[in-house]
């Protein structure tokens, strides 16, 4: 298999055990390939720092995976990580929250509200690039409308969609990429 | 009859405690919890290894080598870190830090008690000291190892979130790393929290029925509870500190794990 994806949208469409979320996972080195090379702007990812490259390169998972305390800690906290304090409220807002969520405690909130919180997570470290896990497989339609409302907002970052859902895919991003049995489909 | 100031116990009087055996056995059988073969194979198992090691411990006192010290703890050490490597299975690559946890409590702890004037440097004191940190340190690393097991098998996509906003594999390990080595001293903490209460100790048991004070008694029980806190610590944070990474590889990714 091979493919780039270019700066913007991109979709990558394909039923489940197509290899989308594993192909999302090496883009970020959360796993390595067996074979062959993943490459991040023309440099093979494993001679890239892998902490580095996941904060410019960053995820959203499949269901949310708060970490214990207030939605404002879940978000302060990749940052953190790296010895960096951030305003929670501007990636809240961009994710399409209230700012009046920031104290609330983050496992108390619903799947699609704890959802905008995973995505706040990843805007704070200012990725170029986001990769999105199928964000709205275990939502229900109104917490898919307020997530897909957030990322259509999302104009100047780039993103990886993986879905298996084709309108979602037409309605999100500008190209899709058709994945069968780990294969691209063209 | 076991009497005070004597410590010569017949091999008639040993038997005769079988009774109690007889019971257990019978509660067993009675209410079909299916531990009678496991109590006679634990009955015959400590009478053979307690015997043994009588008289591997007579043969280093009457040798009086450090040496003989050295060479039966590291036995033990050997042993205890086979013995919780089988209740951490779910810990990848545990036997390199088990042995180091063990080796490191014991050699630090008695290293200390020598080296402030608490026990002589003399087989008498080492080998039931060193067996006591050795034993309680195996405990105490099987079970912080279980649990680091199960909590990282149960947390992986929380791991996993956080190795995607840019967590090294220590932070995204750091907080589970901290309640297994919690679990692992906990039961030490608690007794002798409660020690004197609700049960005394074996050590203290035994200097009574061997004829001592209790004041001498207790401070000796003393000093034993307190060693081995530090040894459970000290194992417990080597065995914790080393064996989460055998989850990850060296570029903080989570390695495929069966279940434990």
């Amino acid at each position: 298999m091979s493919l780039s994806i270019p700066y913007g949208s991109t979709a990558l469409l394909g039923p489940s055990g197509s290899g989308k979320s594993t192909l999302l996972r090496l883009l970020n080195r959360l796993a390595d390939p067996d074979a062959g090379v993943v490459r991040f702007h023309g440099t093979d990812v494993r001679e890239l720092d892998p902490l580095d490259l996941r904060r410019r390169v960053g995820l959203v998972p499949q269901l949310p995976a708060p970490v214990p305390g207030s939605v404002a800690d879940n978000v302060r906290f990749g940052p953190r990580l790296e010895g960096r304090e951030v305003d929670p409220e501007p990636p809240v807002r961009l994710a399409g929250l209230d700012p009046s969520f920031l104290d609330r405690d983050a496992s108390r909130l619903s799947v699609g509200e704890q959802q905008r919180v995973m995505l706040a997570r990843a805007l704070a470290l200012e990725p170029e690039m986001l990769l999105l896990d199928e964000p709205t497989a275990s939502l229900d339609a109104d917490a898919t409308a307020a997530v897909e409302h957030a990322l259509r907002n999302l104009h100047d970052l780039s993103y990886v969609l993986v879905t298996h859902n084709a309108e979602q895919a037409d309605r999100l991003t500008e190209r899709t990429i058709r994945l069968e049995q780990g294969r691209v489909h063209r | 009859m076991i009497a005070a100031g004597t410590v010569s116990i017949t091999l008639g009087e040993v038997a005769a405690s079988l009774a109690l055996i007889a019971v257990a056995i019978a509660v067993s059988f009675w209410r079909r919890a299916e531990l009678e073969q496991d109590i006679a194979v634990a009955v015959i198992r400590s009478f053979l290894q307690l015997t043994a090691v009588g008289y591997v411990i007579q043969a280093i006192f009457d040798s009086d080598s450090l040496w003989l010290v050295a060479a039966l703890l590291a036995g033990m050490v050997g042993f205890g870190a086979w013995t919780a490597r089988g209740r951490a299975k779910g810990v990848p690559d545990a036997t390199g830090p088990i042995v180091l946890a063990l080796a490191v409590a014991a050699a630090v702890t008695l290293g200390l008690v020598i080296a402030l004037g608490i026990f002589k440097a003399e087989p008498r004191y080492l080998v039931p000291v060193g067996g006591m940190v050795i034993g309680n340190s195996m405990t105490a690393v099987a079970v912080a190892l279980n649990r680091l097991a199960d909590e990282m098998h149960d947390g992986r996509r929380q791991i996993e979130a956080m190795l995607a906003l840019g967590a090294t594999s220590f932070q995204a390990a750091r907080a589970i790393v901290a309640r297994s080595l919690r679990s692992g001293m906990i039961p030490l903490v608690d007794s002798t929290k409660t020690t004197g209460i609700v049960f005394f100790p074996g050590t203290m048991v035994g200097m009574l029925i061997a004829g001592a004070e209790p004041v001498d008694a207790v401070r000796l029980q003393l000093v034993l509870l307190w060693v081995l806190l530090g040894a459970v610590a000290l194992s417990g944070l080597i065995a914790t500190s080393l064996g989460y990474r055998g989850f990850f590889t060296d570029s903080h990714q989570l390695r495929e794990q069966p279940p434990p």
